[in-house]
């Protein structure tokens, strides 16, 4: 998932709010090249594990392309214009495309509210907070692998757990968790939501904590509640990492695989209902071996989630200094 | 559970847990794939030694396998024999998850840094001879002097893609009928004489229903659903695919009659709706489901478990010919740029000790393919294993065509919406067949196959 990427991007984000504050104790006259000098290391990977597949995967989905056949014909166009085409199997991929987007407007406000929620919480000064934030960080350690097999057993609709204390205090004890509409969406994004809420809940909470002290104090000189407080106070303040959780989050959400993939199987039960568009791709790509139309569907999916990103910037990055 | 897994893998494969980045790291190592130009498949070029001895330099080769459930050991006995007997052959085997191995043997392979020596299903050898993964081993089944008549003629000729052989087969892996002898004496039936017939499968399912059991749990997954469906086709005389392998017939009279008696085991209630994932094979292992059709890779699993009580029979007949789902597995040489002959010449006599000592790897849960074993005294006394050889006459594998594993998961597909009671049997499966249609065009296209 988007694991790396978020740790690199929060560390990079730090760093350049303590570089801020640094500008403003007095800045320094440097190198014109210094800058880039700084990122040039990173500009190195970038180009390597980014910039280079990014365009290496353009080129390939101008083609019909198996790395093992003699004959990739150039098609131009063709891989595109066939997902517009209406033909069975470009509608499965834009099945699939649906099924990224639901599982995105499902699960993204709750793992933006609940972390927030959270961390709110694990801000007060209370005994047992570490042990607390270590609670509900510590899904996020698991390995998709992991938490897949462990919730496709709790959610299984005839032997699983789950059901099983629903049956125990009277309530229907035959969901379809795993292979139904819409328990198997309501079933994907709990288990997402148990898995990666405290790593969010951990990035609002050094945002908590980097709000000031003193802006709490002058509100509660002026007899602002508690609500007035959080609504006036902390939320303003917990804006740009607002903005990169919610970020963060739909890219990780847009990426969905091992969840359905281990939990609704390799088809996304029922029918094909919760396959995604990455498990599709991956299908066409590694499992067909039609790296060209594979490329041109990964190049749309990039983007339209370009374009979310881009919108959710100006909304939410507009009144950041 | 673990060796059903890992077949499961094996069968369906396109695991690839490292989702976001799993594409475009594909596409990567793709675009440094050097392809198949100075192919030594064009020439031909496995001969040479003659399999029986090998005498030239020492070599190691690297024998690659996705034996990762509890068949793994007794083949990492078998390579830790053989080496042990071998001056001048070391193998180093080397297991991933099916899965995994499909997208990786082609990529490495083409680097050139790939196995020596494989093993692969047999759904999956027309795709990799096509891809130029693998060698021709007409000259290897001549120098070891096997021959049709010392393999189950069904298994022998399945290895075979465009009049040449590519793999040498090992084993076949049949589905049988496993019943519970607990749970069918709790119904009150008879646990020494399962059900033959499709009327007495159905009453007994209705004796187990009138104790409250459900008996057949159907699941709406390819594993088992979809080969327990693939099985009644066959017996009801139905093919999958025409014979060229350009159409999808398996939504003719005979699939849509297989799938509407699965159906309506649902519907009748001889089995739960919305079985999960596995959740049949739990059950029959917690003693709450009867009978299962499940692969010959269970004996294991099944027997380390010590309150089950249980037995396994040929599938019962429920159509009008006897029938059931299997598949292979095959050795396999690759088809390595520059690869020493050695190399090639030892892989030979390696394979060919495998398949002697087969009767070993049948403890896995496995039928040996080659005759001389299966008829030997020592398979014999492999009770279960036994059992489902005699289905080895009237088993049956997909065709040997160049992505016929791309179907699986529209199958797949078929047998959800139609178990999960989402469509009916015949739309579920017309759907399936159009897309199915495409699909074989497009790699008819391919291949160069239509």
């Amino acid at each position: 998932m988007a694991t790396q990427e978020t740790t690199r991007v929060t560390a990079s984000g730090l760093a350049r709010s303590r570089a801020r504050a640094a500008t403003r104790g007095g800045p320094q006259k440097q190198g014109t090249f210094t800058p880039y000098l700084f990122m040039l290391p990173y500009m190195i990977l970038f180009g390597i594990f980014v910039a280079a597949p990014t365009i290496s995967a353009f080129w390939i989905s101008l083609h019909n392309w198996d790395y093992l056949l003699p004959g990739k014909p150039f098609t131009g166009l063709d891989n595109y214009i066939d997902l517009f085409s209406g033909s069975g199997s470009a509608g499965l991929f834009w099945k699939s495309m649906w099924a990224t987007a639901q599982f995105t407007i499902y699960s993204v406000p709750p793992l933006v509210i609940f972390p927030l929620l959270v961390a709110v919480v694990l801000h007060q000064k209370f005994p047992g907070r570490n042990f607390f934030r270590a609670v509900y960080f510590a899904p996020y350690v698991l390995g998709v692998a992991v938490v897949g097999i462990l919730w496709r057993y709790l959610l299984d609709p005839t032997v699983g757990v789950i059901n099983y204390y629903l049956g125990l205090i009277g309530l229907p004890s035959d969901i379809p968790w795993t292979n139904g509409l819409p328990w198997a969406w309501i079933g994907l994004v709990g288990m997402t939501v148990w898995w990666t809420a405290g790593f969010n809940a951990v990035i609002y909470l050094a945002g908590l904590q980097g709000i000031p002290r003193d802006l709490y104090e002058a509100a509660r000189v002026d007899g602002a509640s508690r609500w007035q407080q959080f609504r006036h106070v902390t939320l303003p303040g917990l804006r740009p990492v607002t903005l990169f959780v919610v970020t963060v989050t739909i890219l990780a959400s847009a990426n969905v695989f091992g969840q359905p993939y281990l939990v609704t199987g390799q088809s996304g039960a029922p029918g094909n209902a919760t396959r995604t568009a990455i498990m599709y791709i991956t299908g066409e790509g590694l499992g067909r071996f039609r790296m060209g139309s594979a490329s041109a569907m990964s190049i749309l999916l990039a983007s339209i989630l370009a374009i979310i990103g881009a919108f959710n910037f100006r909304l939410l990055g507009r009144r950041n200094d | 559970m673990s060796g059903d897994r890992a077949r499961r893998r094996g069968l369906t494969r396109r695991d690839f847990l490292v989702a976001g980045g799993g594409a475009t790291a594909g596409l990567i190592l793709a675009s440094c794939g050097s392809g198949p130009e100075g192919n030594p498949a064009v020439s031909g070029s496995t001969s040479g030694g003659t399999g029986a001895k090998y005498e030239g330099p020492n070599v190691s080769l690297a024998f690659w396998n996705g034996f990762t459930g509890g068949d793994g050991p007794f083949m990492k006995d078998l390579v830790t024999q053989f080496n042990s007997e071998t001056d001048n052959i070391e193998v180093k085997m080397s297991v991933q998850e099916w899965a995994d191995y499909y997208v990786k043997v082609p990529q490495a392979v083409a680097s050139g840094s790939g196995p020596d020596v494989g093993i692969m299903h047999i759904n999956q050898l027309a795709t990799n001879a096509a891809r130029t993964v693998i060698l021709p081993l007409d000259d290897v089944a001549q120098t070891l002097e096997l021959q049709e008549d010392d393999f189950a003629p069904i298994v022998w000729n399945g290895g075979t893609y465009n009049g040449q052989r590519y793999g040498i087969p090992l084993d076949t892996h049949p589905l049988g009928f496993y019943y519970n002898k607990k749970v069918m004496e709790q119904g009150g039936l008879d646990p020494e004489s399962p059900p033959a017939t499709g009327d007495d499968y159905l009453a007994a399912l209705e004796d187990l229903k009138s104790k409250g059991i459900e008996g057949h749990w159907v699941s709406p997954f390819l594993f088992l659903g979809g080969l327990q469906w693939q099985s009644l086709l066959w017996q009801n005389g139905g093919e999958l695919y025409n014979s060229e392998g350009t159409a999808a017939t398996f939504n003719s009279e005979q699939g849509v009659a297989a799938m509407t008696w699965l159906v309506d085991l649902v519907k009748n209630g001889y089995s739960p709706a919305n079985v999960g994932q596995d959740a049949d094979t739990i059950a029959f292992q917690n003693d709450k489901n009867a009978f299962n059709w499940n692969g010959i890779w269970m004996i294991n699993a099944f027997k380390e478990i010590k309150s089950l009580d249980w037995g396994v029979t040929q599938i019962p007949q429920i159509g009008s010919e006897k029938a059931a789902w299997a598949s292979s597995h095959n050795f396999v040489i690759m088809n390595k740029e520059g690869q020493d002959p050695n190399k090639i010449d030892a892989s030979k006599v390696f394979i060919k000790w495998v398949i002697d000592h087969s009767v070993d790897w049948a403890k896995a849960g496995q039928v040996p393919a080659d005759n001389s074993v299966r008829t030997s005294q020592e398979f014999a006394a492999l009770e279960e294993q036994s059992a489902f050889a005699e289905q080895l006459p009237y088993v049956h594998f997909p065709p040997p065509i160049p992505g016929i594993g791309d179907i699986d998961v529209i199958l797949e597909t078929a047998v959800s919406e139609a178990v999960l009671l989402k469509k009916e049997p015949a739309d579920a499966l017309n759907d399936a067949a159009s897309t199915a249609d495409e699909t074989l065009q497009e790699n008819a296209e391919k291949y160069g196959t239509g």
